[in-house]
């Protein structure tokens, strides 16, 4: 196959987190081991479950919202190219500079090359989903710039040399020892004697990270918003970290993926309703911060704005697919899923794990790249229920089990199984065989080789004493004979 | 061909099926009654924030009565409403501001439903680092700027102006869960809500 320019393209290989170096049941497996991880888990997900729930049962008009917000979000995917241009139009008139990144690779280049002209070695960093796709913490070290997560989860993944497992509490795997254990090891001043209270791991990190962020003149954010109409950027947080970020330096370079873009200013009143009560469980996160361009005398005086396809095109060109672009990464399919819970984040192998991650990762990497996620489901369909945004995550994981590509022999027993639907009295027959086969006397519960895999996490269902058509056959007869 | 068209082009090309959603449905919420002061109040404090209920003339006192040290006040806020030995930011540099003991600031917009605070760096509040650097912000609301909902405060808003939304002092959930207050920003958030 060719590739043209223009045309839809996935992310590439080598660079960022979108692909894990082991499949997901291969991950699983060593997660379910893992008792601390699972106790970790369930107790986190419980917990954030009952307060969202709580508060979005204060809202009268919750499905009403969604509604909206699904509806926005299809008319976002549908007029992209204008709502794109509309927002750097918008951005360019209010002092900000708008860049384009077709992938990781450009993206990276792009941030790289705009902090070494600052003349600055060091950036702050708010958490950002999309630069850790891209994997832009590695390409600045690897430029000689250090990047330092702000996040207190972040900075715990980051101290502890790990990876994050959540997209809203990155740090959910760890409990209060581990954290005390990682700064005690990693945090340069810690105070030896540190105890394990979270009051007092806040306090250490907020010690370690302040003068960094007074001395520091470049931060980079993704964005959770941006307002086509006005060309304002949102991001919402809760610790004043992304304040500090967005507010303190000099130069503000915000990466952002294509799809976050929304209609009007307006249209922010479904959004800034769904996403803490859907997330964080609460009515609103403590601190939202709003800037466009920028301001003379207030803030950032530099703002640069990387607009990021890295596969997005691509998940945008399948009609069914393409609702898993309307993710606001709330993260509230993460803390109904029962694979989520038991798995935790890891095992998805990409930054974006659970449910969303399972249909958005394969998507953006080409589902041959991530083919076991769309199998990393029970079909429960909780997740749908939760989605503030209701994307179908259950009919999507179908449809993407249909894409990935699937061993010879199950393709054949298919195609077979096919044939015999399609042709009654060939499958009656083979009912029959079926039947014999088991009066025949086989022991066991699983299925012979080639397709013994599929039995060996699985009870093979017993096949009934008698089939439908035999029933209905005697049925008839008895009728008759009455 | 530069990114920007190639993105483009791709994006084009990936709507070839050319989508037609449906118009959005607005069937929420959208109008609303007076916003409910106690409501507010309520929201506030439930996210810890700590609220005096005071007339105009008392701001000076009461904010001398919660803080001890200096406070940090922008250049246009009200001269009545300064405690004595108020510092006013005349673009004083980080580690000036970061020594207040605390900052006093007007606000734009509170929303009732969700116990938020607006400001949107009019002179009367600042600008943003005012607001975040000390270890204590003390807002006065006026009941007029009190919206009952997060629409009506999108409405009044002007998105040109630098916007921070505030619910609460920082806090953060990230260690099992457990809500900490004062990570990085004030750990300390007192709402001077005027009589009517």
């Amino acid at each position: 196959m060719t590739t043209f320019l223009g045309m839809p393209a996935t992310a590439p290989r080598g660079v960022g987190q979108l692909r894990g170096d082991r499949t997901f049941p291969q991950a699983a497996h060593a997660a379910l081991g893992d008792a601390q991880l699972r106790r970790n888990l369930r107790h986190a997900t419980a917990t954030i479950r009952s307060r969202s729930g709580r508060v979005i049962a204060e809202l009268p008009d919750w499905q009403q919202l969604r509604a909206a917000g699904s509806a926005l979000k299809a008319d976002v995917m549908a007029r992209l190219p204008q709502l794109l241009q509309q927002l750097e139009a918008r951005v360019s008139e209010a002092g900000g500079v708008v860049h384009w990144a077709a992938d990781a690779h450009e993206a990276n280049a792009i941030v790289t090359d705009l902090v070494r002209r600052t003349g600055s070695d060091r950036v702050i960093k708010v958490k950002s989903m999309a630069t850790q796709e891209i994997g832009l913490n590695e390409a600045l070290e690897a430029a000689g710039i250090t990047p330092v997560e702000t996040d207190l989860a972040e900075l715990i993944v980051q101290l502890g040399d790990d990876r994050p497992s959540h997209i809203l509490v990155p740090a959910i795997h760890r409990n209060r020892s581990e954290i005390r254990d990682i700064f005690r090891r990693s945090m340069p001043g810690v105070d030896p004697d540190l105890t394990d209270d979270p009051p007092v791991l806040a306090a250490a990190a907020r010690k370690y990270l302040r003068e960094t962020f007074l001395s520091t003149t470049v931060a980079v954010s993704g964005a959770n918003f941006a307002v086509a109409e006005t060309g304002t950027l949102a991001v919402v947080e809760s610790e004043g970290n992304g304040r500090m970020c967005l507010t303190l330096p000099d130069t503000l370079i915000t990466v952002m993926g294509l799809e976050k873009v929304v209609p009007t200013w307006a249209d922010l009143e479904v959004f800034l309703q769904l996403l803490p009560r859907s997330s964080t469980g609460e009515r609103m996160n403590p601190y939202t911060s709003m800037w466009t361009g920028v301001t003379p005398g207030d803030g950032p005086q530099n703002f640069h704005l990387v607009l990021l396809d890295n596969g997005r095109s691509a998940v945008l060109a399948d009609p069914v697919g393409r609702q898993a672009l309307h993710c606001i990464r709330c993260s509230a399919c993460l803390n109904v899923c029962p694979v989520y819970e038991r798995t935790g984040g890891h095992a998805y192998g990409s930054v974006y794990p659970g449910p969303i991650g399972a249909v958005l990762s394969p998507q953006l990497t080409g589902v041959a790249d991530n083919a076991s996620l769309p199998y990393a489901s029970s079909l429960c369909g909780a997740c749908f229920d939760a989605c503030p945004v209701k994307i179908d995550i259950p009919s999507l994981l179908v449809h993407l089990r249909n894409r990935a590509p699937h061993p010879r022999a199950e393709r054949a027993m298919m195609r077979a199984a096919a044939y015999l639907m399609d042709r009654p009295r060939a499958y009656a027959r083979a009912q029959r065989a079926a039947k014999l086969a088991r009066i025949a006397g086989r022991r066991g519960r699983g299925l012979p080789p080639p397709l013994s895999g599929w039995t060996a996490g699985r009870d093979l269902p017993p096949l009934p004493e008698q089939t439908f058509r035999d029933w209905w056959a005697r049925r008839a007869r008895a009728a008759e004979e009455a | 061909m530069s990114s920007r068209e190639l993105i483009l082009g791709r994006v084009r090309a990936a709507l070839r099926d050319r989508p037609r959603p449906g118009p959005v449905p607005r069937e929420y919420r959208r109008t609303f009654p007076a916003a409910d002061l106690d409501l507010l109040v309520d929201r506030l404090v439930d996210y810890r924030a700590e609220v005096h209920r005071v007339g105009e003339a008392d701001i000076a006192a009461t904010v001398a009565r919660i803080v001890t040290g200096a406070v940090l006040v922008p250049e246009g806020l009200p001269a009545a409403w300064r405690p004595a030995g108020a510092v006013v930011d005349d673009r004083l540099a980080p580690d000036r501001i970061a020594a207040a003991a605390a900052v006093l600031t007007a606000a734009a917009v509170a929303v009732a439903e969700t116990g938020t605070i607006v400001l949107d760096a009019s002179p009367d509040q600042g600008r943003r680092i005012i607001s975040l650097l000390p270890d204590v912000h003390v807002v006065v609301l006026r009941p007029a700027q009190v919206v009952a909902s997060v629409s009506q405060a999108l409405a009044r808003l002007d998105p040109a102006r630098p916007l921070t939304w505030i619910s609460g002092p920082s806090a953060t959930s990230d260690i099992e869960l457990n809500r900490v207050e004062g990570v990085h920003g004030p750990r300390h958030l007192h709402v001077l809500l005027l009589d009517r």
